[in-house]
């Protein structure tokens, strides 16, 4: 097949699901929020409020797209589409899965692979700090500008243990290519138990996941590091003067980049899309385990359910969920999509985390934030990076 | 694919770098001048990174990489030294910077 | 193919470097030298410097020009006002500087080798092993450099609490 129409292809695919995974997530979080504090969240627009985030989606374009006259015009409509666009490419280097081969055309689950992959991604992160810092700028008041500022601060200064987070993992890896770093995360020791980077023999990752996932919080601005866009300190901080599409951007943005960090915190320490144990002790039967368990959830809450409004919906969902198992039993489907799932399935429970953590815990001040990178968790990258480097240096 | 011939680099690195020395001379910020200075610095990188292309060495990309290290230290440093003298005389422009006491 | 993208990028390194030394407010000027480096960026991967694309990018377009960005935010002069200077030096400024580039030009243009490389060397490996093996004298030196600008900018910026 011509490469170029194979690539556009591709690149369709993942920016669809990409863009329907962003709207979904907001619904996920809402719902998972709303759980944690003991309420139900969207549910009356579509079946348990699945239509909620069409219905943002036409809200926020049909509001009132304002222009304050006291913006710098060129730079207030500059700010969310920079975001937006950078937000957006940096999945593209992701791999989701192995080489497949469908109706003969041989290709990878990865949009691209650039030999200095990480290094990629590491760039375009640190290229969004303009999004925000420019839509605080070029409000042109107070509250955004403030805003703008301190985010900008707290990325750079996050940035750095992200980093070295980062780097701990490629000395194991010896590679810069995400898509070689997770195949040299293939083997199994013992036979059974994965050999993913978090558990990677001379020195397990650990330490790295956990300053990965920190500082992942605060380049994503999300609490408990979001004092930029925090609610009820700042107005809304950096997007105070916004309104309608671009604010969505902001919003679309914020998203793209959790589903980001959480698909790069996936491939770096949990094995991108190998299996949690081997092919030959059933892995490939997990997916069809999981819907059928789903569907059996779905379908116990379902059949009498708790409010008389989830009559069709539930038990509708719960057979869907079966029918989906059944299929996922087809050995041509499970080679073609068990790793796309476990690809998923690693990066849905990160992000499941970012909201959990959102639902939890309190935000931190703006001095608290900055005394924790600069003197806690740059000196512990620093030190875990060396330890790494020593064990493997020793090993070698 | 063709190649670039090598002589394309190094005009447009002289170009930038006749621009860089240009903002350096006429622009009375001081910011502004600062920026020429790493436009000057990135024209020069661009040079080292040819050179370092066509003769398939690499020693002219580790140039380039020290130059970068270097400029951000001198960034940092100049910067530093720029919201000092703001601080002190609440002016960015170089003409108003002549003399030593106020 | 490679041509292409060469002339698109080094037309838009030049505009934008036209735009940093023509704008008056410094903010404007900052974000146009931000264009100047991604395109460089992009034109150092086509001469196959990837790791160095990429750390321009990092480095440069990422936290350099941050810092200058939030340096002219907070110092907020506003925009260069008209300068006092000769007007000898502004008359003979733009030509002289016309003709130092058109010799510089002609004398590249003539000088420069056009034998085509061995395979280009760029990738992350090639530029550790000669900045571990080759050039360590100098890497190690460097660090200790930022070190010292890293207390000389915080002892300049230093304000007493007051």
């Amino acid at each position: 097949m011509n490469p170029y129409l194979l690539m556009v292809i591709k690149a369709g695919l993942v920016m669809g699901a990409l863009l329907a995974a962003l709207l979904y997530l907001q619904w996920v979080e809402r719902k998972v929020i709303a759980h944690i504090q003991l309420r139900l969240g969207p549910y009356r627009v579509g079946p348990h409020g699945l239509l909620q985030p069409v219905a943002d989606t036409l809200k926020l374009l049909i509001k009132e797209d304002l222009l304050a006259p006291h913006v710098n015009r060129f730079l207030y409509l500059l700010a969310p589409f920079l975001a937006v666009t950078l937000a957006l490419i940096s999945i593209s280097v992701i791999p989701f899965g192995p080489q497949i081969e469908v109706a003969g055309v041989r290709t990878w689950m990865q949009l691209t692979d650039l030999n200095v992959g990480v290094l990629f991604v590491l760039a375009i992160s640190s290229l969004t700090v303009y999004g925000i810092v420019l839509a605080g700028w070029s409000s042109n008041s107070k509250y955004p500008l403030l805003g703008g500022l301190r985010s900008a601060a707290q990325m750079v200064g996050y940035e750095l243990p992200l980093g070295m987070a980062v780097a701990a993992p490629l000395l194991l890896a010896g590679t810069l290519s995400l898509r070689e770093i997770v195949l040299s995360q293939q083997q199994f020791y013992g036979g059974i138990f994965p050999g993913w980077n978090i558990f990677r023999l001379p020195f397990p990752q650990v330490i790295s996941f956990i300053i990965f996932m920190i500082a992942a919080f605060a380049e994503t601005n999300r609490l408990p590091f979001d004092l930029p866009e925090a609610e009820n300190e700042l107005v809304a901080g950096f997007h105070t003067e916004y309104s309608s599409l671009k604010f969505a951007s902001f919003f679309m943005a914020e998203y793209a980049n959790m589903i980001t960090v959480c698909a790069m915190a996936t491939v770096l320490f949990l094995g991108g899309w190998l299996p949690l144990f081997p092919v030959e002790y059933g892995s490939s039967y997990v997916p069809s385990v999981a819907l059928a368990l789903a569907g059996g959830l779905l379908l116990y809450h379902g059949l009498p359910p708790a409010f008389r409004r989830d009559r069709l919906s539930l038990p509708a969902f719960g057979a869907a969920a079966l029918a989906l198992a059944v299929v996922f039993l087809i050995p041509a489907v499970q080679a073609l999509l068990a790793p796309l799932f476990w690809s998923l399935a690693k990066t849905g429970l990160l992000l499941f985390v970012f909201i959990w953590v959102r639902g939890t815990l309190p935000r931190l001040r703006y001095d608290q934030l900055m005394r924790f990178t600069w003197t806690f968790l740059f000196p512990v990258g620093v030190l875990n990076l060396m330890a790494t480097g020593l064990v493997v240096a020793l090993r070698a | 694919m063709d190649t670039v011939p090598l002589a394309w680099f190094l005009l447009l690195s002289a170009v930038l770098f006749g621009l860089g020395v240009a903002g350096f001379v006429f622009r009375r910020n001081i910011i502004t001048v600062f920026m020429s200075i790493e436009l000057m610095l990135n024209a020069v990188n661009l040079s080292f990174i040819a050179f370092a292309s066509r003769l398939g060495q690499v020693d002219g990309q580790v140039f380039a990489f020290f130059v970068m290290v270097v400029a951000a230290a001198e960034a940092a440093v100049g910067l530093a030294i720029i919201l000092t003298v703001f601080r002190n005389r609440a002016t960015l422009q170089i003409d108003e910077l002549d003399s030593l006491k106020n | 193919m490679a041509t292409a993208i060469f002339l698109i990028f080094a037309a838009l390194a030049v505009i934008c470097g036209l735009n940093v030394v023509l704008r008056r407010h410094p903010i404007a000027s900052a974000l146009w030298l931000i264009g100047v480096m991604v395109s460089l960026a992009v034109l150092y991967g086509l001469l196959g410097a990837h790791f160095l694309a990429a750390a321009q990018v990092i480095v440069y377009a990422g936290a350099i020009m941050v810092l200058f960005v939030m340096v002219i935010m907070l110092v907020n002069a506003g925009a260069e006002q008209s300068s006092t200077a000769s007007r000898m030096a502004s008359f003979l400024g733009l030509p002289l500087l016309a003709g130092l580039l058109a010799v510089l030009g002609y004398v590249l243009w003539r000088a420069a080798p056009l034998a085509a490389a061995a395979k280009p060397k760029g990738t992350a490996r090639d530029v550790g092993l000669a900045l571990f093996q080759t050039y360590l004298l100098p890497f190690e030196i460097t660090s200790i450099l930022v070190l010292i600008a890293i207390l000389g900018a915080v002892v300049l910026a230093y304000r007493e609490k007051d």
